[in-house]
């Protein structure tokens, strides 16, 4: 994260406007990514589930937007409470944000920054979702998320994005969140799924997404803000936020490509809508950290690298025997790690003066050492902390239905709603 | 020929198809309905107001069978489908008169 330093603002008194203005905008569309998302899973599952994984992606705007502005913040961005491990407690609530976010130079106000990373935030634990779908109980998800935006998305948000963090300090690469969102999410995705267990029926039972359009419609709305996600990390209008927004575009198309091309080369095998929506994100999800740091043509080759890499890893759950329904691990953790990476090797500092070489770049090993650094320090600590809040929050309060809700489905058991209800069939009480 | 109907649970539809390939039945026709029997319906909520609905989703499965094989295939539906607990459904026999297969142009028991 680097924009050109123009001046140190308070308030937003002599921000610069046209970084505010993109920054505000890319907060706005980073936002909506998860409604996106929230179509992106419900077409994926089957119509008796789909109101509660939306109301679940849902939920998160509302429980992290206000747990981020009275904690959440200052534990990922306030002054370093030691090592590099967490931020203090010294930002409860934004207070003191008016004099700054310690360890950046801003051009925008303190308050646009705060404001972009809470959608950052939000879509983090939105995206767990998609491995616990079809089972998760509602009141047990609502503590999880709590605890687990304050236990391990902010430190994990501290050790890469702030720079009193210790990856970051170290010289670690991750322009919008290779570690702190994709890494992060997809192996809490996969103790989440270990904890509350395999669904009924799974794996031998199809269990077809319902509703394929609405999955199409979300891998665009995802495609569309992810713009903001990755070009807004630029946090300025700059050079860089375009080089950014470039490479995601690339990315994206060359994740769709590769995707559906193992798709179509292998036996039998048809080019599928699902599986061009899902090398799209694959491909995003791996430009997430290489967004500002690496050149266009790179770019080509980390989303294509990502769509045959991220299928390939779709089996994993059936080998080992996992429910990550909807292939959170697959796809953004080990796109994840593809990105992290690819990113040692192809960073240029002719692209961002403040990234640095990669292999490619004639930068020897020495960043491609950090980012695996990174990547295993973060998927170990996601594992391991969500294992142990899962388990906790599973065994005081339950994160399972039980097996009648189950086959129910969690829209009449969870939400008393139905999504797609026959006419005239209820009466008043 | 006898048509055999079966009103079941959703998700024991593959045990139950399981159940009735092992039975030797060839081919079924399943849709999707509503309905109620002894099972309690649910509570929905729209902003605020509360409605009970009667109607449980269910699955209709419809067979047609040769008579001596009635006994067996309603014994697989009952022994797949039931979980003991109330909503298993129902499974009723009817006669049939005529089937044709319309590709052949057959009848009978040979269309079935």
């Amino acid at each position: 994260m680097g924009g050109s330093v123009l001046a140190v603002t308070a308030t937003g008194s002599g921000s610069n406007p046209g970084d505010t203005a993109w920054v505000l905008v890319s907060a706005g569309l980073v936002l909506f990514m998860t409604p996106g998302l929230a179509l992106f899973y419900g077409g994926m599952v089957r119509a008796k589930n789909v109101l509660g994984i939306i109301m679940q992606n849902f939920f998160c705007m509302g429980i992290v937007s206000v747990l981020w502005v009275l904690i959440g913040f200052t534990l990922a961005f306030g002054p370093d409470a030691g090592h590099g491990l967490i931020g203090g407690l010294d930002m409860v609530g934004l207070r003191h944000i008016a004099n700054g976010v310690p360890g950046f130079h801003l051009t925008i106000p303190p308050l646009a920054f705060m404001v972009f990373q809470m959608m950052f935030a939000i879509i983090t634990p939105a995206l767990i979702t998609g491995a616990t779908a079809d089972r998760l109980r509602f009141t047990g998800f609502v503590v999880f998320v709590s605890v687990w935006l304050l236990l391990v998305y902010a430190p994990i948000a501290h050790w890469s994005f702030s720079p009193g963090g210790w990856l970051y300090h170290r010289g670690v690469l991750d322009f919008a969140g290779g570690t702190v969102v994709e890494i992060n999410s997809g192996f809490s995705s996969l103790a989440a799924a270990m904890v509350v267990g395999r669904r009924r029926g799974w794996p031998e039972e199809l269990m077809s997404p319902h509703s394929l359009p609405f999955t199409l419609l979300g891998a665009g709305i995802l495609w569309f803000g992810w713009f903001g996600f990755n070009a807004g990390s630029a946090l300025g209008a700059s050079g860089v936020a375009t080089q950014a927004l470039v490479n995601t575009q690339l990315a994206a198309a060359a994740g769709l490509l590769g995707w559906i091309f193992l798709e179509a080369v292998r036996a039998d095998g048809k080019p599928t809508t699902l599986g061009a929506a899902s090398g799209a994100v694959a491909g995003m999800v791996a430009i997430t950290p290489c967004a500002g740091f690496v050149g266009t043509l790179p770019s080509i080759a980390i989303g294509f690298a990502a769509g045959i890499v991220c299928l390939l890893a779709v089996r994993l759950k059936f080998r080992f025997r996992y429910d990550d329904s909807l292939d959170v691990v697959a796809v953004h953790g080990i796109g994840g790690i593809v990105g992290m990476v690819l990113l040692g090797v192809f960073a240029a500092h002719a692209i961002n003066p403040a990234g640095s070489n990669g292999l490619a770049s004639h930068g020897g090993l020495h960043l491609l050492g950090q980012q695996l650094l990174a990547t295993v320090v973060s998927m170990a600590y996601a594992f391991g902390a969500t294992y142990l809040i899962a388990r906790v929050v599973h065994s005081v309060i339950g994160l399972r239905v039980s097996p009648d809700d189950e086959a129910e489905g969690l829209d009449t058991s969870q939400h008393a709603e139905s999504a797609y209800a026959a006419a005239g069939l209820g009466r008043i009480q | 020929m006898k048509l055999v109907t079966a009103v079941i649970k959703p998700f024991k539809l593959d045990e139950v198809k399981e159940a009735l390939k092992a039975a030797g039945v060839t081919g079924m026709t399943v849709s999707e309905v509503q309905g109620f029997g002894r099972q309690r319906g649910h509570t929905e909520v729209y902003r605020g107001a509360e409605y009970t609905v009667d109607l449980v989703p269910k699955l209709r499965l419809e067979t047609v069978v040769a008579d001596e094989d009635v006994d067996a295939v309603v014994q697989a539906i009952v022994g797949a489908g039931r979980t003991e607990k109330i909503g298993d459904g129902k499974v009723w026999v009817m006669p049939v008169e005529s089937v044709v297969r319309i590709r052949t142009g057959e009848g009978g028991p040979d269309a079935i």
